[in-house]
């Protein structure tokens, strides 16, 4: 296997869906190819990180703010068509 | 190496008779549903857009329209999965009106130059999130996902933050499988490059003068 081909199989093979032979193959590649052993592996913290980072929490205040916002609306909405 | 271990999801066995209720006119039932995705909604819509004034409308925006379109939700798909694709066309409509002169579209596929050869392979420090503050780490990754196409990194926080399947994704953004494999796969590896900088093993311990902390 070429390190090309790896890198095309790389999101299958992180996601865990590939085929017990072509898993086989790909993990053959990474015991011998060091630079694709790093990029995978990073490539994995990258996922993780993000993953884990609560970038982008609602805070609380703002989450209430938007549910009573989005709630008065809807009651409105409502009035307007049992009107 | 292990796989990514997917995040575990709230159950949705009374979803379905909450969006019943809510179609019954039950507002309340309808509460429920805002409480239960608001955060995702929240975090989709600010990955997105990249800003957070924006995000705020697109919560709004689109849990009302999903309101006022309950009617139209068949249940073939999951709730959630149909709110996302209200949510992501919000939030890309946000987008469009911010930056007139580029047209966003998440068909375009856009191809950067070698965005998918890796240059950056040196290895990364053990636990590498935390050589950062969390405020820190947080500007690194928004700065860094923010570097990324709009239909890159929309499938990246559908897939990899959001936790929605290959399919879920694909028929939440209207896109084929292989379309959204392959956004993916470039997002991941961009992403990946871009970290690097920050996230590499430093060179320390006096092998030359001065060390290599000025990075």
């Amino acid at each position: 296997m070429k390190c090309s081909e790896f890198l095309q199989e790389l999101t299958n093979y992180l996601d865990g869906v590939l085929d017990a032979r072509t898993k086989a193959e790909l993990e053959d590649h990474l015991a011998w190819c060091h630079n694709c052993y790093v990029v995978c592996d990073t490539t994995k913290k990258t996922i993780e990180i993000y993953r884990d980072s609560q970038l982008y929490e609602l805070p609380d205040d703002l989450r209430t703010r938007l549910r009573t916002a989005i709630m008065s609306k809807c009651k409105q909405k409502k009035a307007e068509q049992s009107s | 190496m292990g796989t990514i271990q997917p995040k575990v999801s709230e159950p949705v066995s009374d979803e379905l008779a909450l969006v019943q209720a809510a179609k019954a006119g039950n507002v309340g039932a309808f509460e429920d549903l805002v409480r239960r995705y608001d955060r995702n909604v929240f975090r989709i819509a600010q990955h997105i857009t990249q800003n957070r004034e924006d995000a705020e409308d697109v919560v709004q925006d689109a849990f009302l329209k999903a309101y006022g379109n309950l009617a139209q939700f068949q249940g073939q798909s999951k709730f959630y999965t149909w709110l996302v694709r209200i949510v992501v066309n919000e939030a890309l409509m946000k987008l469009r009106r911010r930056r007139p002169e580029r047209m966003v579209s998440l068909d375009e596929d856009v191809k950067t130059e070698d965005d998918s050869v890796p240059r950056e392979v040196a290895d990364w420090a053990p636990n590498p999130e935390q050589l950062y503050t969390q405020s820190e780490l947080h500007d690194i990754l928004s700065r860094t996902i923010q570097g990324l196409p709009p239909s890159f990194r929309t499938v990246f926080v559908l897939r990899d933050v959001e936790g929605l399947s290959t399919e879920e994704t694909a028929d939440a953004l209207g896109l084929s499988i292989p379309a959204v494999k392959s956004r993916l796969l470039r997002a991941r590896l961009q992403l990946r490059e871009r970290l690097s900088r920050f996230f590499q093993k430093r060179k320390n311990g006096g092998d030359r003068i001065g060390g290599d902390h000025n990075q």
